[in-house]
């Protein structure tokens, strides 16, 4: 069992510092610890005062897009008659990445304290935990949190004696990485399929049920109590300019310690892949990185000197996302790789926009064919034609995330695509794959 | 009939792959279910009992295993929307059976970083032991197989999720006696997530 094997040097671990304590997750263990003392400061100050201070903190979100928290919150419309909603976002369905999982389980009181001081800063008494359904392990665990918290008046009416009343409800998805998207999210909230909205209006103000409303990450909102705690000063210093505080990572893929690995955002890639998840196996090379969730640019192993931070990541051409790191061999096919990814955002494309919808189906057929060794050259042209058909073109950002794969391993791969296609077979079979080609389902 | 000489309308033209759900015996939740409904629905505004949905649709699942017709008439009945709207729901979401699964439901995760462990592997040694393919159930009814898309369970890849349970880092030669252990010892048999391991020790 691997488990967040060692800490990086340059930093404490902040958000998963007790995740090996047999009993971190209970609300006593959490006391002892600071707990719930970002709530304690944050109702001593006006709501404004706190929206400020996540604003001068610099928290950036940490679900993908990497969107000032402060400004989104400061966003939510405070003129509305309507209630205002917290909407927490732990519908973690991106491929390669499973921190949230690891925070909900060991340390759920972070987040219940980040969901009561967000309510508070945005106006809003509900706040609604959207878990995946595939989470159900998980979700008791946060249940019996939320249930120790009411215990506690840390929820419920009139908590800690404030006047402000807070209360937490989880919604448990049933299996859709579309429910991933804000927009999507409420609509599944709202007991409907999870396809995005049109935007705008913004969440911020038509959100849940017309409301204005604040839908924020798991992992960003378990920042929020330690802004409090220790000042804006201090966890922007965290990082590099503009990407402070602690970040999660997740590596997995061809590497020796898969796990979730905690540092600023100042370390590198190449650190987190090769010191930290101990690199390739033994005997193998290095052959590509995918380092922000399946849906951003490759990148190569000559390109890892980086800091692995919002801004670093992107100049280097890709997208940090929500810090999935993917490690790949050179055992790995790149049109099989592809291949996988689309039969993904085949399957999870909600249907709404044509583009998506029709688009990741002939690009998977495409690519399948291509891997089983029956393609022609000319179906290059077409995957990239389809691909700039399909990105740009749709209502969320599925459209531009599902044809990236296809874009990159294209951009850097051509050769083995054309490999594929002069020799009538798969050229690089590796032996974790199956026997028998997987045919089309 | 057809109104074009050369089209033949209703032998394979216009003809919808659209299977109607079956409506399965009638339904409703027993005395315990209706009464965790009825909390679930306080958790949200009086005016949008429709959230309830999903909510409604497991407690259907955990009391008879799949969704027919009958209960999603049943749910739409509670929450005060149309049989239409149901359905809608019930067949986007991919954790909602309208056919009746095993005792065990096997998803694999086949996702990248799965795949890159050998998750393909092990559903052919699935698919072998049990002689079936994805998305069917074997003939005792005990296992039905799924492949998943990601589970979120990549540092312990492959993943499996059985049932509710997940059961992790899943080697092609541990299939078998995973197989033979669910069928000896039920759920029992089960590592679950090692998070949930580590805290039992």
């Amino acid at each position: 069992m691997i488990f967040v094997p060692s800490w990086p040097k340059d930093m404490e671990p902040l958000l998963t510092r007790y995740v090996r304590e047999p009993n971190c997750f209970t609300l006593d263990f959490y006391l002892q610890h600071e707990g719930y003392d970002g709530l304690k400061k944050a109702l001593a100050q006006t709501p404004e005062q706190v929206v400020e201070l996540v604003k001068a903190s610099g928290l950036r979100g940490r679900g993908g897009a990497g969107f000032p928290t402060g400004m989104k919150w400061q966003f939510v419309d405070r003129k509305s008659t309507k209630p205002r909603y917290i909407a927490c976002n732990a519908d973690e369905s991106e491929p390669g990445t499973f921190k949230d999982h690891l925070l909900m389980e060991r340390n759920p009181h972070l987040l219940i304290e980040g969901c009561a001081i967000a309510c508070y800063a945005i106006g809003a008494k509900v706040a609604y935990i959207y878990i995946r359904g595939e989470f159900f392990h998980v979700q008791h665990v946060l249940e019996h949190a939320i249930e120790e918290a009411y215990g506690r008046g840390f929820l419920g009416k009139n908590v800690l004696g404030s006047g402000f009343d807070c209360d937490i409800y989880i919604h448990r998805g049933a299996g859709a990485y579309e429910a991933g998207e804000e927009t999507a999210l409420l609509e599944s909230l709202e007991g409907k399929r999870a396809q995005p909205r049109n935007k705008p209006p913004f969440p911020a103000v038509v959100g849940l049920y017309g409301s204005p409303t604040a839908v924020n990450n798991v992992e960003t909102l378990a920042n929020v109590p330690l802004i409090l705690r220790h000042g804006a000063e201090w966890f922007a210093a965290l990082g590099p300019e503009k990407n402070g505080g602690p970040k999660l990572y997740c590596v997995s893929g061809h590497v020796k310690r898969p796990g979730v690995y905690e540092a600023s955002m100042n370390i590198t890639l190449r650190e987190l892949i090769e010191r930290h998840a101990g690199g390739v196996g033994e005997g193998r090379t290095l052959k590509a990185v995918i380092p922000g969730g399946s849906s951003v640019p490759i990148l190569m192993p000559d390109q890892l000197d980086i800091p692995a931070s919002f801004d670093g990541v992107q100049k280097a051409g890709s997208l940090l996302g929500s810090a999935g790191i993917i490690v790949l061999d050179d055992t790995t096919c790149m049109v099989w790789l592809a291949e996988n990814l689309l039969h993904f955002y085949r399957h999870e494309s909600c249907g709404k926009c044509t583009p998506c919808r029709e688009g990741t189906d002939w690009l998977h057929k495409i690519l399948h064919k291509i891997e089983s060794g029956v393609g022609q050259i000319g179906d290059l042209d077409l995957l990239s034609s389809i691909s700039n058909n399909v990105a740009g073109k749709t209502l969320c950002a599925f459209g531009d995330a599902a044809v990236t794969p296809v874009l990159t391993t294209l951009k850097h791969f051509r050769h083995e695509y054309e490999a594929h296609i002069r020799e009538g077979r798969c050229s690089l079979p590796a032996d974790w794959r199956a026997r028998q080609p997987v045919g089309v389902h | 009939m057809s109104f074009h000489p050369k089209m033949a309308y209703g032998a394979t033209f216009h003809k919808s792959s659209r299977q109607l759900m079956e409506p399965g015996p009638p339904f409703a939740y027993t005395a315990e279910r209706l009464a965790r409904f009825e909390t679930i629905v306080q958790r949200y505004p009086p005016d949008q009992r429709r959230s309830a949905v999903l909510p409604a649709l497991y407690l259907v699942q955990d009391q008879q295993g799949y969704i027919t017709a009958n209960s999603m008439r049943y749910v739409a009945g509670l929450l005060g929307i149309t049989p239409a709207d149901v359905e809608d729901v019930v067949t986007y979401y991919t954790m909602f059976f309208t056919k009746p699964v095993g005792k065990f439901v096997l998803s694999v995760c086949r996702t990248l970083s799965c795949a890159l462990n050998g998750a393909e592997r092990v559903t052919e040694e699935i698919r072998a032991a049990l002689g079936i393919d994805a998305g069917e159930t074997d003939q005792t009814g005990t296992f039905t197989l799924l492949e998943v898309e990601c589970l979120g369970a990549c540092d312990r890849a492959p993943v499996i999720m059985i049932n509710d349970a997940w059961q992790e880092h899943q080697r092609p030669e541990d299939v078998k006696r995973l197989l033979d252990d669910l069928r000896t010892r039920g759920e029992a048999a089960l590592t679950g997530c090692h998070h949930v391991v580590e805290r039992k020790q």
